[in-house]
């Protein structure tokens, strides 16, 4: 009976450990993540314009979301372009910049450093480096595109080349991933390629049968990570419409018109429930874009986790 | 028990202190009245302010002004929202009455107007409707910003033009005469660039001259059958593709920034432009030897010649300031004071906002200036519309507008129709509706 009591005591020191160890991620999850998401749920369900306090309105935001705002189904267009588009052709030039990089015989360590800086740049100041750079007027891309005769685009001023441009500042700064994709291309065993190799398989098969396999978690991570970021993409967007559009003075005036410019092209979902939220200060109008924000990443991650099963193969199968 | 006892005591002795120390400041503050006032000036023109703020405390020595600058309207809805505002704020925009008047974020000025016997007719009737709502008046104007036609009068001079045009016929015959263009068709100098979110271009500064409107009698909007709408419009798309829709967004991303010396107009790449008042000082700090003209804007409507857009800085007491009635004060002070508006209006260049201060002889004269005056106090000069879903109703027009010159939209009628169902529904959702 002594010993028992001993033992749940000893059970119960353990316990009362762990949660004092855990204890700043529990705070931190609730004050920053828990509490938010409940209070987001609660908002969305309300009339709240910041200054009165929320009123019950039950569903009328989530009506007047799919139903009635025009811009909704512009942003949510423009936000799975820039997924389908973005996240597959950074996957692809971070798994193709670091075959190249772990093949390298000489200069290993300048080409790594060429292709991870972008990385380091701040998302504002490489936006802008990227709109002034492609400025159709005064750019040195358009300029040299006109010395060999090519009259280049509107760049970021065109609706059907704004997101491009995007997608091509956002595979500039490919960095981050590249590097996760180096450490796991040079983590593959030599021995797999060998094998592969006296089996009679050619580099292209090494690559379809070793390489791919065996960075398959890595791949996974990377489709996970890019479809999140995606739904989030926001900075680059507000700061590149905001200078694109000729209010480069103004860029901290948020009641200026630049959100989504040119044309709503650049109207990604969460620069359209920033503008509700913090623009029109409709809080529980744009709460309620966050829960369904909310809900299509929960249900993206996990359809792209359930169906990574087929293909990603993990060290413990 | 004994440490229980002295642990008591400390504890007793804290409380003290804090007590003390609190009383201490509540005394201060009964001494001399600290009010914290906050504004969106910046650098030269928040000096300006701060010297009338210097002035307004030697008369009253009782009161101590704190400026702060650099505010904007995320700022007093977050310290409003927080418990923290300040005594007295102040907002550039004006069409974001409607939202601090319909939620009580800045208290009704109404009583403390009537039991100080200041009038709204002191002020323009544009400048009453845009700062009440909803049967608040709920700001005061400080300062006001009149809208008109720059002119390059060197390059009018160029083009054998002999005065500013005044009818929309003229405007469209001067801006293609003062166009010029590369031999490979781009643009090197423009006439009047009508490209709606170039500078100071947007569709409730141009619809004015057009008499356009924007609710009928119910309160619904009406721009698909106000015809004064579809007409700017049609107009508007034909003057940009006179130019090349690709021509005049490659002809603007090689301008300069609008506040800065290398502004289009003041360098003479624009030759006729949409502009506020407080051009006239930008161009004296930056370009004093410019040869220009200021008029009204040309109008559809001879009958409307001579008015045009306003609209200016409001400022209010915010509904959780401490000292309500010395806030009042000083607001009052700085809104009705015909010497405080003109030497605030000498010092920015934005148009004193009460009917006599338009009249002041402490105004220091000037050509260009006068012109603003003129257009502040015409009865047919209009602003924006103030709506509960405040500057997110003007923001849809202009979505639409930039649309349109685009070409995205093709039938104008049915594009207006679908914009007045989303203004309306935007309106009901503001206001806690839900779906129409």
């Amino acid at each position: 009976m002594e010993r028992r009591r001993a033992r749940r005591r000893a059970a119960w020191r353990r316990r009362r450990l762990v949660l004092l160890l855990m204890s700043p991620w529990l705070v931190g999850f609730s004050v920053f993540f828990g509490y938010p998401l409940v209070m987001s749920a609660y908002l969305s369900l309300n009339h709240y314009d910041l200054l009165s306090s929320p009123r019950w309105v039950g569903l009328a935001n989530y009506r007047y979301l799919f139903s009635v705002d025009p811009q909704t189904w512009t942003a949510v267009k423009n936000t799975l372009w820039m997924i389908g588009v973005l996240v597959p052709l950074q996957v692809l030039s971070a798994f193709g910049l670091a075959l190249m990089l772990a093949r390298a015989r000489t200069g290993v360590g300048i080409f790594r450093t060429i292709f991870y800086l972008p990385a380091l740049a701040p998302p504002v100041a490489a936006t802008l480096g990227f709109v002034f750079i492609l400025n159709p007027a005064t750019g040195p891309v358009n300029t040299i595109l006109g010395h060999l005769g090519i009259s280049g685009p509107l760049w970021f001023q065109d609706p059907s080349w704004a997101k491009p441009s995007l997608v091509m500042l956002g595979i500039w700064g490919v960095g981050n991933t590249m590097i996760i994709f180096l450490a796991a291309v040079l983590d593959v065993p030599r021995t797999l390629y060998e094998s592969a190799q006296l089996d009679g398989a050619g580099p292209l098969q090494r690559l379809r049968y070793v390489t791919v396999p065996s960075i398959s978690p890595v791949l996974l991570f990377a489709a996970v990570l890019g479809v999140i970021q995606g739904l989030q993409y926001f900075t680059q967007a507000y700061v590149a419409a905001g200078v694109a559009s000729g209010q480069a003075s103004q860029a901290a005036d948020v009641t200026s018109v630049t959100l989504g410019y040119p044309v709503d092209s650049t109207l990604f979902y969460p620069v359209l429930l920033y503008q509700h939220g913090f623009v029109d200060f409709q809080m529980g109008y744009a709460s309620a874009m966050a829960m369904f924000l909310f809900a299509v990443s929960f249900v993206v991650t996990l359809a792209i986790v359930i169906n990574s099963r087929r293909w990603v193969h993990s060290g413990a199968r | 028990m004994k440490r229980v006892a002295t642990a008591a005591t400390l504890i007793a002795l804290m409380l003290a202190a804090v007590g003390t120390a609190s009383g201490a400041g509540t005394h201060r503050s009964a001494g001399a009245t600290k009010l914290t006032v906050w504004v969106g000036w910046s650098a030269r023109e928040l000096s300006a302010f701060r010297k009338l703020a210097a002035e307004y405390q030697k008369a009253n020595p009782g009161v101590t002004l704190n400026v702060v600058g650099s505010i904007n309207d995320d700022k007093i809805v977050a310290a409003i929202r927080a418990g923290t505002a300040p005594d007295v704020v102040s907002s550039f925009n004006s069409y974001d009455v409607g939202v601090y008047c319909g939620t009580g974020g800045w208290i009704d000025l109404s009583s403390l107007m009537k039991a100080s016997g200041i009038s709204t007719s002191m002020f323009p009737a544009t400048t009453n409707y845009y700062t009440q709502y909803g049967g608040k008046k709920c700001a005061l104007p400080l300062l006001a910003d009149a809208y008109g036609l720059y002119y390059n009068k060197a390059l009018f001079k160029k083009a054998g033009i002999a005065g500013p045009p005044k009818t929309i016929a003229e405007l469209t015959a001067d801006a293609k005469k003062l166009t010029i263009r590369n031999p490979d068709g781009s643009l090197k100098q423009v006439g009047l660039d009508p490209f709606i979110g170039f500078y100071e271009n947007v569709p409730e500064r141009w619809i004015l001259p057009w008499g356009g409107t924007y609710t009928d009698s119910k309160n619904h909007a009406h721009l698909a059958t106000d015809s004064a709408w579809s007409k700017w419009l049609t107009w508007q798309k034909q003057m940009i593709d006179w130019y090349g829709y690709k021509n005049l967004v490659k002809f603007q991303a090689g301008l300069g920034d609008e506040f800065s010396a290398s502004n289009a107009f003041e360098v003479g790449k624009v030759a006729m432009n949409l502009d506020g008042e407080w051009r006239v000082a930008f161009i004296k700090a930056e370009h004093p030897t410019l040869d220009y003209g200021t008029a009204p804007m040309p109008a559809a409507d001879p009958s409307l010649y001579g008015s045009g857009y306003i609209n200016g800085t409001i400022i209010g007491i915010p509904k959780n300031g401490k000292h309500t009635q010395q806030a009042w004060d000083f607001v009052k002070w700085v809104t009705t004071n015909t010497h405080a508006l003109a030497e605030f209006s000498n010092a920015i260049k934005n148009v004193p906002s009460t009917v006599a201060s338009t009249h002041s002889k402490e105004l220091v004269p000037d050509a260009h200036f006068a012109t603003f005056l003129k257009i502040f106090a015409n009865p047919k000069s209009g602003t924006s519309p103030i709506e509960a879903s405040g500057v997110s109703y003007t923001n849809a027009v202009q979505n639409f507008a930039t649309k349109w010159q685009a070409g995205s939209i093709k039938n104008l009628a049915s594009g207006l129709s679908s914009l007045d169902k989303q203004l309306d529904a935007q309106v009901k959702q503001a206001k806690g509706g839900g779906v129409p």
